[in-house]
């Protein structure tokens, strides 16, 4: 019996060792490979420098008719971001009539913007009876002779027409009315029941339509099982990839890469600091149970990180932040476990008996305590923005994670440190007297 | 322990930094920071230590009247703020000037910020509907816990925290910024989580301590929780005190209001959120009985 307590302690601790070295190093079996944290974890654009530019819609719209808008002008900057080839960025709708573009890795806040507002090149390709041309291909992929380009396009929208659902509907302006109509006759002439007239918005295909009839008025209309929002959105990018509205720059940030990697090397100094300092504290204070809990705090740390590389989460300042307060919060589900056993010691019952009640006890008040902080953390999540978000996910993780190795963790290796006889003293628990 | 009988000291204690706050703020307003004002901050890498009168005198023909600070752990960085929101050409512009003046490389523009002057209000007025969202979700959760009178009590010291916090930043000048924000909300958080451990016991003691007074049922409660109130506090401390000590500019600006809430959290639990409790149940209490009973405080 007493063999077996002691075994638990100690695959406990050696699983404890072995997150920590698995933290540090990664791991590598066969083929299977897990990068160590540092490696594997995101890390925000505060951190790892790059530009933030939130931009305003100048429009007086409410409602679903706003929110087509904000679509129609996120995919466009969405498009002219893709041009710029980095690595993620992250465009999301911020309140009603805001874009956040978040550019990591950008060092000039002015290319940046330069590039997201800049004009698009709008081509129409009559694509050649031997080959098809699809979405996103680019000009090299087929073959085929350019008609015109977007200046003769006058307008583009989109419509509803009972027979073919949602379109959308263009109008060529003087010359390209007539380019347009030869076009489209040749296409329509072509084998099957026509060719295709493909357009492009700075190389890529966005839509290639086959031409049925020739189109003599300029008046085009694309219909190919639509959605109102790809057809909003089709029709948007045609009109030369305009944006829909008028964008006002309301807010920008530069973070330079060794300014975010100084906040992130001292705030990790400063954890490590702070962590072996509350490890000093438990130890000296709670003895036996302040070794066990430091090293489920130890546990709880690597596990909050692993939990974020598993959810892909981004680890921003505020959100080491979050951690920090979380590591109190964990401590703090230790501490009233210590607290209630001391107490049940001091009530003279033996010390497997204070140990069973004293969990039991505590363990309601950590529930009701970390349940109503993650009810706030919620609220946070919801309706923060930014960095408020990334403080409320690691927050929220934590809190779980906390009370997982709370209730799991410090109460089996506690229980199975009795096993050892030379812990085996009321002292070392605390007990006074 | 006698902390629920000298409420009157407490409060009184509480309503003095409150009401010295709401002064301050009113005859000399917050120090809003540019994120809530509007306007830009620049953070360059000198290189050395340049003195900021010499980067007043070069930027002095943009009229913009800005405070410019050192920053960095060797002072070679400096920080221009303007309550005018700089758009980004006028940025360049400026920064272009200092990089010739001082033959710095484009790399030397380690940091920017601009904030519209509309954005701000709507900071703050996002902020305050999630403290409030996030106090109402709180509240039903402990009455559906608890009971009522433990509900309104948790909120009470909750808004006390909050105030003291606003007052501590209208006293000391501190610039409130959007770290302001995820500090009054890190209250929200902590400041209730310790005040429920507080009630936690004092619901035990309540069914333990039949024939004992509501002030005496309190007082035992804390003074069972005390020790765990300090102890936490002090953990949490050491970890946000070593963040502050020793992290960067934008760290530290993070640290000190968490500091600040973590040390207020913990004294409303105790000195505020029990008294209030004792006097709710005890006015609950006479209320009930037809004649009325002086209960024994």
């Amino acid at each position: 019996m007493k063999r077996n307590k002691f075994s638990v302690f100690m695959i406990l601790t050696v699983l404890i060792v072995g997150c920590v070295l698995l933290a540090f190093n990664g791991l590598s079996l066969g083929s299977m490979r897990i990068d160590s944290v540092s490696d594997s974890i995101k890390l925000g654009l505060d951190i790892e420098g790059g530009v933030v530019v939130i931009y305003e819609a100048q429009t007086d719209q409410t409602g679903t008719e706003l929110a087509m808008t904000m679509e129609q002008s996120i995919s466009v900057i969405s498009k002219r971001v893709n041009e710029l080839g980095l690595t993620e960025p992250i465009i999301t709708r911020q309140g009603d009539n805001r874009i956040r573009i978040e550019l990591p890795g950008v060092k000039n806040i002015q290319e940046a913007v330069d590039s997201i507002g800049q004009t698009a090149q709008l081509e129409f390709v009559l694509v050649d009876a031997t080959n098809q041309a699809g979405s996103d291909m680019t000009r090299d992929e087929f073959t085929g002779e350019a008609v015109f380009t977007g200046e003769l396009v006058k307008d583009a929208s989109y419509g509803y027409s009972e027979q073919y659902g949602h379109t959308v509907q263009l109008e060529m302006d003087g010359d390209g009315k007539e380019l347009f109509r030869e076009a489209t006759l040749k296409a329509s002439q072509m084998t099957n029941y026509g060719g295709q007239i493909a357009i492009l918005l700075d190389g890529k295909v966005i839509s290639a339509p086959f031409a049925r009839e020739q189109i003599p008025n300029g008046q085009a209309v694309i219909n190919g099982n639509f959605t109102q929002v790809e057809a909003a959105n089709l029709a948007a990018l045609i009109r030369g990839g305009a944006l829909p509205v008028e964008l006002k720059e309301i807010q920008s940030s530069l973070i330079g890469p060794t300014l975010g990697k100084n906040a992130l090397d001292s705030a990790l100094n400063a954890a490590q600091i702070g962590f072996i300092l509350v490890i000093v504290f438990m130890v000296f204070y709670y003895r036996v149970p302040g070794v066990v809990a430091s090293l489920a705090l130890i546990l709880y740390s690597c596990l909050v990180l692993f939990t974020m590389i598993g959810f892909g989460a981004t680890l921003t300042l505020p959100g080491v932040a979050g951690i920090v307060l979380s590591v109190g919060m964990a401590v703090d589900a230790n501490v009233i476990i210590f607290e209630r056993i001391k107490e049940e010691l001091g009530n003279g019952k033996t010390l497997r008996a204070s140990i069973d009640s004293g969990f039991s006890r505590a363990l309601r008040t950590i529930f009701d305590a970390n349940i109503t902080t993650f009810i706030a953390a919620i609220v946070l999540f919801y309706f923060g923005e930014g960095p408020i978000k990334g403080f409320a996910v690691t927050l929220m993780i934590g809190i779980v994670i906390s009370m997982v190795t709370a209730v799991v963790v410090t109460k089996s290796m506690l229980r199975s440190s009795i096993a050892l006889n030379a812990f085996n003293n009321k002292k070392l628990f605390g007990a006074r007297g | 322990m006698k902390i629920t009988q000298n409420y009157k000291i407490w409060f009184a204690i509480s309503l003095v930094v409150i009401i010295a706050g709401l002064a301050a703020t009113l005859f000399m307003g917050l120090n809003l920071g540019i994120d809530f004002t509007g306007g830009t901050m620049m953070q360059i890498e000198m290189g050395k230590t340049v003195e900021v009168s010499e980067i007043d005198k070069l930027v002095d023909e943009f009229n913009l009247d800005p405070d410019i600070i050192h920053a960095g752990a060797e002072k070679t960085e400096i920080i221009m703020k303007t309550k005018e929101s700089l758009s980004n050409a006028q940025r360049t512009e400026i920064f272009s000037k200092i990089k010739e003046s001082y033959g710095l490389e484009d790399s030397a523009f380690i940091g920017a910020e601009q904030f519209g002057p509309s954005i701000g209000s709507e900071i703050q007025n996002r902020a305050m509907v999630a403290v409030l969202l996030a106090s109402v979700g709180m509240f039903i959760y402990i009455i559906f816990r608890f009971e009522m009178i433990y509900g309104i009590s948790s909120i009470i010291a909750l808004m006390h925290d909050v105030l003291i916090l606003v007052s501590v930043y209208a006293i000391f000048r501190i610039p409130v910024n959007s770290s302001f924000i995820a500090a009054v909300l890190t209250i929200v958080g902590y400041s209730i989580n310790d005040t429920i451990v507080v009630f936690d016991r004092v619901r035990e003691n309540v069914t333990k301590m039949e024939k004992a007074t509501f002030t005496e049922i309190a007082n035992t409660s804390l003074k069972q929780t005390i020790t765990r109130s300090i102890n936490t506090s002090l953990t949490t401390l050491l970890v946000i005190g070593a963040l502050f000590v020793l992290g960067v500019e934008s760290i530290k600006e993070f640290a000190f209001p968490l500091m600040a809430g973590v040390l207020v959290g913990t004294y409303s639990s105790i000195f505020i959120a029990s008294p209030i409790w004792v006097l709710f149940k005890t006015a609950q209490k006479n209320k009930k009985r037809s004649y009325p009973v002086k209960e024994q405080v």
